[in-house]
């Protein structure tokens, strides 16, 4: 009997796991991807599973002349995801809480520079003590001539 | 033999199969467009807010293959096919690290062919690319399909662009989702190795400074402290090990490379928003010299 939960609980384990970064996988690839356009994707993937509270950062150099999209998107049941672009003294260049937490920002540099994406999953408001995870997703998009 | 214990072996199994079977068909259900996909909350079960302990995740994001090609062609590169890895190479290509690294390598040639619109060069990268990812057991990534839908782009560019950007994603995620981040951490800098390598191939030396190309070479020292961390991430791993050596090679010659950034100025009109800053570099001669030679050196190591 034992060795049957142990077996069940893997298993359990595994799958829903397997099935989070699945359909993270899909949440990139249909919903966040499309938020780029007419921006050409970059082809990388950031997405992960965040929990309300919870922050992320990423760091990407961004080159002269390049003009770039982000996009931060994050999965139902999260509710806002705020997402602030800085330097790399860790000043604030941008945060979308000031523009009604848009999913995208566009913007180019004029030298090229590392700067830092940091992403937080604001508590979901007027929920139980329960806490929700969702996909978040960073994607950049590149505009072509 | 205990026939109960294997009963319940037997149904454990059953219901993992089961759920395996569910599981991989909802993945693969939505052909759409456009889909509304609803992630599992797979730790609101049991978790109360005020047992939560957040941890701050970080990501290292590395110019693309195709952001790397365009930025190639943005400062004035040429089109030189000479410089490129055959795609003859690649029955040399047999182990994880080779494939993964010649992976990266392939595909950064597929987007500097496909930006100068050379379709047919276009389409040998990409059927080798394909080769190599089913070599690593990516199998879904790079369909027959793919192929067929750039030889009908032909003349469109941005829908190339577009097919190769979604060959990339479906790589790493497919890998990311199979626990395999550091094999797409070894494709990404393969990528960023051959990008700088095409890149101090087509300049023969420093001359004007205000030759674009060689600052973007010269920038490459912000990317590199990305790829560093990147593979510190996996550092443990003997693939990971090497190049990550490589990687410190490099270093050592970009830490002789100076540059200061100034302040940046956020500017935003009506269309657009620019980050107005100011990067002044120093290289002598002899470090680009030093730099161009060690690049051509790894990456000469990594097609053999």
């Amino acid at each position: 009997m034992r060795s049957l939960i142990i077996i069940l609980l893997t298993g359990v384990f595994f799958f829903s796991s397997f099935s989070g970064s699945a359909q993270c996988k899909n949440y990139a690839k249909r919903v966040c991807r499309l938020e780029l356009a007419p921006y050409i994707h970059d082809g990388n993937y950031n997405a992960a599973i965040l929990t309300e509270g919870e922050d992320a950062e990423l760091f990407k150099t961004f080159y002269a002349g390049q003009e770039y999209r982000i996009a931060v998107c994050g999965s139902e049941p999260l509710s806002k995801v705020e997402f602030q672009v800085l330097d790399v003294e860790r000043t604030i260049l941008y945060t979308n809480a000031n523009h009604n937490f848009k999913l995208t920002w566009d913007f180019k540099v004029e030298s090229t520079q590392q700067l830092i994406i940091l992403v937080k999953v604001h508590d979901i408001p007027g929920e139980s003590e329960i806490v929700s995870s969702g996909c978040v997703a960073i994607m950049f998009g590149l505009k072509t001539d | 033999m205990n026939i109960r214990g294997l009963n319940f072996k037997y149904t454990a199994f059953l219901l993992i199969l089961i759920a395996g079977l569910m599981l991989s068909c909802a993945s693969d259900s939505s052909k759409q467009d456009r889909v509304k996909v609803e992630v599992e909350d797979p730790a609101s079960d049991n978790v109360v807010k005020s047992g939560v302990q957040t941890a701050r995740q970080i990501f290292y994001s590395l110019p693309s293959p195709l952001e790397t090609a365009m930025i190639l062609k943005r400062s004035g590169a040429q089109y030189n096919p000479e410089i490129l890895n055959p795609v003859e190479n690649i029955s040399r290509y047999s182990t994880t690290k080779s494939m993964a690294l010649n992976l990266g390598i392939y595909s950064t040639d597929l987007s500097y062919a496909s930006l100068f619109d050379q379709t047919p060069a276009s389409i040998r990268y990409m059927t080798a690319s394909k080769k190599l990812a089913e070599g690593l057991g990516i199998m879904n990534a790079i369909d027959d399909k793919v192929i067929q839908r750039l030889e009908e782009n032909v003349n469109n560019r941005d829908a190339i662009m577009d097919i190769i950007s979604e060959t990339f994603l479906n790589t790493n995620s497919i890998l990311e989702e199979n626990d395999r981040v550091a094999i797409g951490s070894i494709i990404l800098v393969g990528g960023w190795v051959e990008g700088l390598y095409i890149a101090t191939a087509l300049v023969d030396e420093i001359g004007t400074s205000d030759n674009e190309l060689v600052e973007r070479i010269i920038d490459q020292k912000l990317s590199l402290s990305s790829v560093l961390n990147l593979l510190g991430q996996h550092g443990h791993l003997p693939d990971i090990q090497a190049v990550l050596s490589d990687m410190k090679e490099l270093e050592h010659i970009y830490n002789k490379v100076q540059i200061s950034v100034s302040r940046i100025e956020v500017v935003s009109d009506s269309t657009s928003t620019t980050l107005h800053s100011k990067n002044v570099f120093s290289v002598s001669p002899e470090v680009f010299q030093e730099l161009k030679d060690k690049v051509t050196e790894i990456r000469s190591k990594y097609i053999m």
